[in-house]
């Protein structure tokens, strides 16, 4: 298999064809961001439940790629019912190891390790990466 | 015309399992336009209309002979050529100047969903800032402007009329002479956009009569930062600079100053000199290969691809009819920048996204395209290697499930 068939039999067609925690919620107990990548289209609203702590929800909606709407599929189920702290550990990891800077390897990046082969296609590192940008939004904005 | 023996001219083609598809977005360029600018750089790299020494006499001769070479391409006149960044800078030097100073609340611009955002945009700001009408000319089933669809906008109260001549997402040409014939009989101006058109066909701003237009060097095998706009001398002499600086002046006082003649008022600050040279050394290669030819070679090559794509199932096509080297196109149920990444892994440089017009990608109802566009470099071999891909591609994406 070549890096991109290795890249796309793997999770990402699974949470493309059926995203999970997809739509968003009309609550105010939660965090909204919106970005958008106006080059190419991607366009990500995620939302985040935190209570005492805790990573309640992760939501989001919105339309792109493959890579990109599924790595906030993936992203959502990573996340939930993690300390917000771990959270925020594992997505700055996540960032990290897509954009080739050091990054801890300790932390368990779960299912979302998979979008490590997106290195390798270094134009789609921000299709990637856009999610979990604004669920870092969501935390900042708490 | 011998696309084999003028891709020698192309060092980025030196790799040859590189196909270039791409220069819709910029072209390549050719060794002699490389060449120009490291003479620039390396005999006479100074600073123009400044100098009395003699290598800025030289640098200045060399700009002002590009000028030259411009307004003969486009059979302007000398001082109708102004030099700027890009065709960007050109479309909104028109607006800026031209368009906030003439008009008002009563008054229309006419603009289409066909326009590349620097077309677009710049209007819209006038429109905000005047209050005149932005007034979108409605386009036929295929997405074209029609004369029988701009009657329909056209009257009295427009003003201006700001359109392309040939499209960058779809690649129709506009029927832009009748346009400004049209316009001009209601007594409004035409600012064309030319950076599709320019590279690719002859243009006699003369015959078309338009007002003005604007191109691109870096998509005529030019250097990039180096754009033109020609305006009709009478229009020009009336309308004020948008920028204020050095070289742009004549006298100056405490409180109030006098600008140059035109091209120059419009012109401040250290040009793109070895951008405008450049520019000079890229018509010279279109004059020497032909404008004609090139573009029948375009068309040829772009039937050609689209007489094939439509044996590929899932492949739909949005321009079939275009009369330029453009195609539009996705696979069905993949996204363009999925796909792109595909033909990346095959060396296939291709554009996927907006292409910097989101008024038709939203007019299509998709959330991009992907697009090709050929140029002279480019060989029927390019063709058969990009509908492989194609066909691989879509073989892939349904094969891990699209």
């Amino acid at each position: 298999m070549n890096n991109l068939e290795i890249l796309y039999r793997q999770v990402i067609m699974d949470h493309y064809k059926n995203p999970r925690n997809k739509g968003l919620l009309n609550d105010n107990g939660y965090k909204t961001i919106h970005i958008k990548n106006p080059t190419c289209g991607d366009d990500i609203t995620v939302q985040s439940l935190i209570e005492d702590g805790i990573v309640k929800d992760v939501r989001y909606d919105g339309t792109g790629c493959s890579i990109c709407c599924s790595s906030a599929s993936v992203m959502s189920e990573t996340l939930i019912g993690k300390k917000k702290e771990d959270a925020k550990k594992i997505a700055e990891t996540y960032i990290n190891m897509l954009t080739n800077k050091e990054y801890d390897e300790t932390v368990d990046l779960e299912e979302a390790v998979v979008y490590q082969g997106v290195q390798k296609f270094p134009a789609r590192i921000k299709c990637a990466s856009i999610a979990w940008k604004a669920f870092e939004g969501t935390l900042e904005s708490e | 015309m011998d696309p084999y023996k003028l891709k020698k001219d192309f060092p980025v083609l030196s790799d040859e399992t590189l196909i270039y598809l791409d220069t819709a977005a910029s072209s390549l360029k050719p060794n002699q336009v490389i060449k120009k600018l490291d003479e620039y750089y390396e005999k006479y790299s100074v600073n123009v209309h400044r100098g009395v020494y003699n290598l800025s006499y030289v640098a200045t001769e060399m700009y002002e002979e590009s000028r030259r070479k411009v307004s003969e391409f486009i059979n302007a006149d000398f001082n109708e050529i102004i030099f700027t960044r890009g065709a960007s800078s050109a479309l909104n030097l028109v607006a800026s100047s031209y368009g906030l100073n003439n008009l008002s609340s009563t008054d229309e611009i006419i603009v289409s969903e066909l326009e590349h955002h620097s077309q677009v945009l710049p209007w819209q700001n006038v429109s905000n800032i005047t209050k005149a009408k932005l007034i979108y000319v409605p386009l036929n089933k295929e997405g074209r402007i029609t004369i029988e669809n701009f009657k329909k906008v056209l009257n009295k109260n427009t003003k201006v009329v700001a359109l392309n001549y040939v499209s960058n997402v779809m690649g129709y040409i506009a029927p832009i002479k009748e346009i400004i014939k049209l316009s001009h009989e209601v007594g409004a101006i035409v600012s064309v956009d030319a950076a599709q058109a320019a590279p690719h066909k002859k243009i006699d701003v003369k015959d078309l009569d338009c007002d003005f237009l604007s191109f691109s060097g870096h998509k005529m095998l030019g250097p990039t930062g180096i754009g033109v706009l020609f305006g009709k001398r009478e229009l020009l002499d009336n309308m004020p600079p948008i920028e204020f600086g050095g070289d742009m002046n004549d006298n100056v006082n405490l409180y109030e100053a006098s600008w140059k003649e035109v091209p120059y008022k419009f012109e401040t600050g250290t040009p793109g000199i070895a951008g405008a040279i450049g520019l000079g050394a890229a018509i010279d290669y279109l004059d020497n290969v032909g404008l004609d030819e090139i573009a029948k070679h375009e068309y040829k090559l772009k039937e050609y691809t689209v007489n094939k794509l439509r044996e590929i199932d899932d492949i739909i096509i949005y321009n079939e009819s275009a009369e330029t080297g453009i195609i539009s196109f996705n696979i069905d149920g993949v996204h363009p920048h999925d796909a792109v990444t595909f033909f990346d892994g095959d060396n296939i440089c291709m554009r996927a996204g907006h292409h910097c017009a989101q008024l038709i990608i939203k007019w299509l109802k998709v959330p991009a395209t992907l697009r090709i566009s050929y140029y002279l470099y480019n060989t029927i071999e390019d063709c058969d290697k990009f509908i492989e891909s194609v066909k691989n591609a879509r073989d892939f994406f349904k094969s891990v499930g699209f």
